[in-house]
């Protein structure tokens, strides 16, 4: 969750961590279906499952979930033209395209058709529901903000400075965009991959761990000389800025 | 001979019939001409002779009167020039010369009559025309001079064959000539198709018949057949790899399988939980591969080319060298950069770094000297003959000459490099990517250590 300055009128019920939010997956597959759905059921949430397009486009209809979560290769409906539809019919439900076709280029066609994500299959369960709780934060984030804040520590977007605990922290320009991303998902995992994609927005895995390096640089700057360490390693999945 | 309607469809066969057409008028033009300047000049001739002999004998006539006209018409007569002279009285009867009757003719003042006349005497009796021109003169006598046109009209008929026999031959000839091309050509278009319908099903060692002659169908099945030999040897070269791909995944599948087996036998929850880890680590390396193999396919296969966009290449190397500073220095190396100005490329993006992190990958794999610790690396860009040049380098064992166009192969990786976690597909994708970008990758020694040059070409406007 990320936090601004106006942090009493910010904070959206069904948005807020830990809340339980209500997920329907749309995938043939019925075993990936029954351990995603098992998953997703372990982490909290509530998930709905949809066998093939047409049923699922009826479910998304409905309008009731926090985020679809769509197989590109369906049954009856594919994936993109589900999307299609219901994002001609207004409908704004933050979706997750999953698929099997990696490219570049299939990434920004799934995009295009009105996916806000994309995950290529076989994926790691802890990226998808990092990415997942991503998306609903997403949708429901004012898109002016000109100030980030997770406990002390302080971003302005505007003069590009960031504080904590009112001493200045001097970043380099990728540093600075690789706390922003952090900030604007405080309290929650981000993975190496969304990392990648988002600050660097590269979309292929480097075969050393390049972005380690550079969250433990980022780290040494803003924890360096406090007691309570704001970036933490989540073993097995990525990073997390504390957001209290 | 059976016709092949086929044949008059055949582009020779109207190539043919076309040249043919013009090739008649020519002909019948020509000999037109030759008949105009021959037969007719002739007929002309003779007519104006024999205009001015009636004439000239027309004017005796009126100066010399009757006797002084036969006197000339007699004399010419035993002169034997092969005129004809006849003058009549008003009765129609002879009153001198060489004929016996005066043909019939309508009774007019004066004009052209064509008639027969006979030569010769007894069994050398002959028909003749001949052609003579009349003329009524006063006192009612009748004047006609003509001549034996037998021989013109020989020859006239003659020519007239002559030029028929051409037209007639040029059409035979050309129409014979038309349908033999068209056959011939017919049939080895026909040998073509059914080579290529053989090849279609499935027989690729097939060629299309190339005659020998040289000529443009030989041209375009040479062609075709180097085609052929270019798509069998990348079919070859994909059969190969698929089986490599198959083998090279099989061992750590096997490794994978064996694991998990022994975990299940075991009944230590410890061991089977590090198993597990182990398990999805090595899928994680299997999923890798696997992404790696798809980059070069897709670079191979050409489908991205419509990602390749205006790009400066000195923007995209400076963001991987960035990427790869903290690592490299953290690792107690040093990366030093060195791009100059900007450096527009028509370049995937994604590729172009990709195949940038492959190579520092390697670097920093291989790049220290051995025993040794601390990867001195470099990366530079420049431009320099209408390419862009970016290079990397290190102070590692470099790779043996030899060895450079093999390690550029899909999971080829030298004895030496074993030990160290890898895939022998590194190069090979940034090989394939420089293949789809229009430009080369190049292995050579830094002494000491690898230098690992990629060329592009800049974009027009920048050289």
């Amino acid at each position: 969750m990320q936090v601004t300055a106006n942090e009493q009128a910010i904070l959206p019920g069904p948005r807020a961590k830990g809340q339980s939010m209500r997920i329907l997956v749309i995938e043939d597959d019925r075993e990936a279906a029954s351990w995603l759905l098992k998953g997703l059921e372990e982490s909290g949430h509530v998930a709905d499952l949809a066998g093939d397009g047409e049923d699922g486009l009826a479910l998304a209809r409905e309008a009731i979930h926090d985020v679809l979560i769509v197989d590109r290769m369906l049954p009856k409906l594919d994936g993109l033209s589900l999307i299609k539809t219901i994002r001609a019919e207004g409908i704004k439900t933050p979706v997750l395209i999953l698929s099997a076709l990696s490219d570049v280029d299939e990434r920004v066609k799934g995009l295009r058709a009105g996916g806000d994500d994309y995950l290529a299959k076989p994926y790691a369960f802890a990226e998808l529901l990092a990415r997942m709780e991503g998306l609903s934060r997403r949708s429901g984030e004012p898109t002016q903000e000109t100030r980030l804040r997770a406990c002390d520590l302080e971003m302005d977007l505007l003069s590009r400075s960031v504080t904590r605990g009112g001493k200045p922290i001097l970043l380099q320009p990728r540093e600075f965009k690789l706390l922003e991303y952090l900030l604007r998902n405080a309290g929650h995992i981000v993975t190496r991959t969304m990392l990648l994609e988002n600050v660097w927005d590269y979309h292929f895995d480097p075969q050393t761990n390049v972005i380690d390096v550079h969250v433990s640089r980022l780290r040494s700057k803003i924890d360096k000389g406090f007691d309570e360490p704001l970036l933490q390693t989540v073993r097995g999945a990525g990073y997390m800025v504390r957001d209290a | 001979m059976t016709l092949n309607p086929k044949i008059f469809r055949t582009s020779t066969f109207r190539l043919v019939a076309v040249y043919l057409v013009f090739f008649a008028i020519s002909v019948g033009a020509v000999l037109g001409y030759v008949y105009w300047n021959t037969v007719s000049l002739l007929e002309r001739q003779t007519d104006e002779t024999i205009r001015a002999e009636v004439q000239g004998l027309a004017d005796q006539y009126r100066i010399l009167g009757l006797q002084g006209v036969a006197d000339v018409v007699n004399r010419r007569v035993e002169e034997g020039a092969g005129t004809i002279y006849f003058m009549a009285n008003a009765k129609k009867a002879r009153v001198v010369g060489n004929l016996d009757v005066l043909p019939p003719f309508e009774t007019t003042e004066s004009g052209w009559i064509d008639f027969p006349i006979n030569v010769g005497k007894g069994a050398a009796k002959q028909n003749h025309s001949g052609r003579a021109y009349f003329t009524t003169l006063s006192g009612g006598y009748t004047l006609l001079v003509g001549r034996d046109v037998q021989e013109q009209r020989q020859f006239r008929d003659t020519i007239q064959r002559a030029v028929l026999w051409a037209l007639g031959l040029a059409t035979v000839l050309g129409v014979g000539g038309g349908i033999f091309l068209s056959r011939n050509f017919l049939r080895r278009v026909d040998a073509i198709t059914g080579a290529s319908r053989s090849i279609m099903a499935g027989d690729l060692a097939q060629r299309m018949p190339v005659s020998g002659s040289g000529d443009e169908l030989d041209r375009l099945a040479t062609s075709l057949n180097e085609m052929l030999s270019q798509i069998e040897r990348l079919m070859a070269g994909m059969k190969e790899v698929s089986s490599n791909v198959a083998h090279d995944l099989k061992t750590p599948l096997t490794r994978l399988r064996a694991r998990v087996e022994s975990a299940l036998r075991s009944g230590d929850r410890s061991e089977q939980r590090a198993a597990l880890e182990k398990t999805i680590e090595e899928s994680d390396h299997l999923l890798q591969t696997f992404n790696a193999l798809l980059s070069i396919a897709r670079a191979e296969a050409g489908n991205t080319r419509e990602g390749l966009v205006a790009n400066d290449a000195a923007d995209i190397v400076r963001e991987v060298a960035e990427l790869y500073e903290p690592i490299v220095d953290e690792a107690g190396g040093r990366l030093s950069v060195n791009v100059s100005g900007a450096l527009p490329v028509r370049a995937d993006r994604q590729l172009l770094a990709q195949a940038l992190s492959n190579l520092l990958d390697n670097a920093m794999k291989y790049g220290s000297p051995s025993g040794g610790s601390g990867v001195q690396l470099a990366i530079a860009a420049s431009a320099s003959g209408g390419h862009a040049i970016i290079s990397v380098s290190d102070h590692g064992e470099g790779i043996p000459e030899d060895q450079r166009e093999r390690v550029l192969e899909r999971f080829v990786r030298l004895d030496e490099s074993r030990s160290k976690p890898g895939n022998g597909l590194g190069l090979s994708l940034v090989a394939s990517v420089m293949k789809l970008h229009g430009g080369k990758l190049t292995l050579a020694d830094a002494g000491p250590g690898l230098a690992a040059t990629l060329e592009l070409p800049l974009l027009d406007e920048a050289r």
